[in-house]
């Protein structure tokens, strides 16, 4: 037998090891895992701490917290996967809020047997976001569940964020007159997700949007618009959104169908699969009403940034007691733009 | 998109939409059925009807498969579900409709059942391959135009030996249920229903042909235009129709010529003779009892037959005695005539199904359409 390094620890098999029940046990094997594959990964003073929890600098001004499970399948998909999914969109709801995020917790709720590869391959997806967005993972947990239990992996993330003294975003502030902005094409986190659906899958040069908002958020801000409230239009996309908005300021909205951006092949795919883009889901996209007056400065300001190029205005918020979201469609005639019911798209994020 | 875009193409609607204002002669109304929910869907979702002079009115017709589909045979599906314990496979729409004791498929499923979306026959055919222990029944439901990959399911598993799968047959059929409506007293004898023409579906079309709607013409003297689901077809039959009635014509127009021949798909007809026979009658949502309405399975792929292999025994069930969606998918009332419509019966609820499937009146009204009910 050959001399074997003292205090040598085998390292985790990330090419064909697979989750096992001790990897949630709080034994070693569970450090092992946290140290070789999370911390390795997500490193940062935070998490380096190693305690129950991180220790923070407190922020000045109002904290602003969300949270978001994410059990997208299929896990990979075109232009992302759960893991930088998992950053984006909690990056997202706290952007939205007008505030700067500034750190994420994330807890995996991992399936016995699910390779060690592809739990690799997330982690270093949602380290590489989590850098490109400027917010650290700061804390975390992990759990195994048996196999048949869970659907590979899935993970919650939370967010903290500073809203400055003075910022009053909300879905109860639109007023008629105000203007609605999108920020991009819709529909394409949805369209790409049913295209690799496993049953479904067909060839088309579509990519999720996800992407992290906050650059974009700040230059809106930047500009001093007066904007009422920011959404991203994940689940139930632009419809829901607006809905929810609508409802919620006691006014109406008036679309345009042709300023609606969508791209071909997502409108395509959307036609022959029965869908209607302004319902899928959207993971780097967001909503703006703003003050009719300030519409173009904002306009502006969106386009010059990378996640807004395509930004555009596709209607106004009106007065309206029954609060119908309606468009105008590009056929001449009108109609609502209703909730969704039922489910479109399962387990899109 | 290409083929598509130009059949939406707004200046087009509205030079159509003149000619049809223009045409319509003054002092007469025109009542128009359009069979199809799918040129129901259509009409709301562009907002046709704002298109239109208000003497043309569109009666929506019973030609959603989802809608016209009676609580009895759901529960077989449920039953087949939740006691026998098969893989029941199914089209997505019919996962809301709802069924006896409060149920529908999707409570069914989340009560234990194994359901199963599918999108083709042929992802059901792979679900019995992948589980030979296991029964797995298709529940095959839809107008001539889904009945075809049926009919190949059911060859296909036999070609293979397959003998774990079998189907719920409850396949419909546009004329007859076209004959029932023409044939009912509110169109027939006490004209409640006027009835000035028909649009007919494309895609059913594509399948059985124009010929299956001469005898329309000409024993019931109505105009029938096959149009395809795009809303410059729908408009396109519109003026055919107005047209028609003008002049006293009573023929079947091929608005669809891009697709629809006199004969249809000779092949997919070929097919389905082999594998389907005439029911001597079938229960319909809304239509009660219609004779030679609808297919079952012959008896050389019995096998096949869930009905049999299960001895499965339907039971009617009454709707819900508030729901009007009988008297709708008859066009003898609007969606917005109904007491508990967008009331007690939403999407998110629906008590009746012409408010489950997006193509069922009561839906396409309430989704896209009501506002109009309250301005």
């Amino acid at each position: 037998m050959g001399e074997v390094k003292r205090g040598y620890v085998r390292p985790l098999d990330l090419k064909q090891g697979r989750v096992d029940l001790t990897h949630g046990s709080g034994g070693r094997s569970m450090v092992q895992l946290i140290s070789e594959l999370f911390t390795k990964h997500l490193g940062n003073e935070y998490l380096g701490q190693g305690n129950d929890g991180a220790i923070l600098p407190a922020a000045s001004g109002r904290l602003v917290m969300s949270t978001d499970c994410h059990v997208v399948s299929p896990l990979f998909f075109p232009g992302g996967d759960i893991g930088s999914l998992s950053v984006h969109g909690t990056v997202n709801d706290v952007a939205v809020m007008g505030a700067t995020p500034l750190y994420l917790a994330a807890g995996f709720i991992l399936e016995e047997g699910f390779p060690l590869a592809d739990l690799a391959r997330i982690v270093e997806s949602m380290a590489r976001a989590a850098r490109d967005a400027g917010v650290p993972v700061v804390t975390g947990d992990t759990k195994v569940v048996e196999r048949g239990k869970g659907d590979g992996v899935f993970i919650t993330t939370t967010g903290v964020g500073v809203l400055p003294e003075g910022l009053e975003l909300g879905g109860s502030r639109a007023r008629p007159g105000d203007v609605v902005i999108v920020s991009g094409s819709l529909g394409d986190h949805g369209v790409a997700i049913m295209s690799k659906r496993e049953n479904l899958s067909f060839d088309a040069p579509i990519e999720s949007d996800s992407a992290a908002l906050n650059g974009l958020i700040t230059a809106m801000l930047a500009t001093g618009a007066d904007l009422r409230c920011l959404r991203d239009p994940t689940r139930g996309g632009l419809a829901a959104t607006l809905n929810e908005i609508a409802g919620q300021s006691g006014v109406g909205m008036m679309l345009h169908e042709k300023a609606i951006p969508v791209k071909q092949v997502v409108a395509a795919a959307c036609e022959f699969l029965g869908l209607d883009p302004l319902y899928v889901a959207n993971e780097g996209k967001l909503i703006a009403i703003c003050a009719a007056a300030d519409a173009d400065r904002l306009l502006a300001a969106m386009r010059a940034h990378p996640q807004g190029r395509d930004a555009v205005q596709i209607g106004n918020v009106i007065a309206d007691e029954h609060h119908f979201v309606q468009l105008t469609t590009a056929f001449g005639g009108k109609r609502i733009v209703d909730w969704l019911a039922g489910d479109q798209l399962p387990r899109i994020c | 998109m290409k083929y598509i875009d130009e059949f939406r193409d707004g200046e087009l609607a509205k030079n159509l939409a003149l000619s049809i204002a223009a045409e319509v002669e003054p002092g007469r109304n025109y009542s128009f059925m359009e069979f199809c929910g799918g040129h129901t869907h259509a009409i709301s979702r562009y907002g046709l009807s704002d298109l239109l002079p208000a003497t043309v009115r569109m009666v929506h017709g019973p030609g959603c498969p989802v809608c016209v589909l009676p609580i009895g045979r759901v529960d077989l599906a449920i039953n087949l579900a939740l006691k026998e314990g098969v893989i029941l496979c199914t089209y997505g729409d019919t996962l809301r409709v709802p069924a006896s004791e409060g149920l529908s498929l999707m409570k069914a499923k989340a009560r234990g059942g194994d359901i199963r979306m599918v999108y083709s026959t042929i992802d059901a055919l792979q679900i019995a391959r992948d589980n030979p222990q296991r029964e797995v029944v298709f529940f095959a439901i839809g107008f001539e135009t889904t009945t075809p990959p049926t009919a190949v399911a059911i060859q296909q598993a036999d070609t293979e030996g397959l003998k774990n799968f079998s189907v719920l047959c409850c396949h419909v059929l546009t004329p007859a249920a076209i004959s029932n409506i023409l044939e009912s007293p509110e169109v027939r004898q006490w004209g409640t229903v006027p009835l000035d023409g028909f649009i007919g579906p494309a895609h059913v079309s594509t399948v059985i042909g124009s010929r299956p709607y001469e005898f329309f013409a000409e024993e019931y003297r109505k105009p029938v235009v096959i149009a395809g689901f795009e809303p410059l077809d729908v408009m396109q039959a519109i003026l055919m129709l107005v047209r028609q009635v003008n002049e006293g014509r009573a023929e079947v127009e091929n608005e669809f010529a891009r697709a629809v021949s006199r004969d249809g798909n000779l092949k997919a007809q070929d097919r389905v003779a082999e594998v389907f026979e005439l029911r001597r009658e079938f229960e319909w949502r809304g239509l009660s009892v219609v004779p030679y309405s609808a297919l079952r399975i012959r008896r050389k792929y019995a096998s096949f037959d869930a009905e049999r292999r299960f001895k499965l025994d339907y039971q009617s069930v009454p709707d819900n005695k508030a729901c009007e969606c009988g008297a709708i998918l008859r066009g003898v009332k609007r969606p917005q005539d109904c007491k508990i419509f967008g009331t007690v019966c939403t999407p998110e609820n629906p008590i009746g199904s012409c408010m489950v499937s997006s193509e069922g009146a009561c839906a396409a009204h309430y989704s896209y359409g009501r506002y109009k009910d309250m301005h």
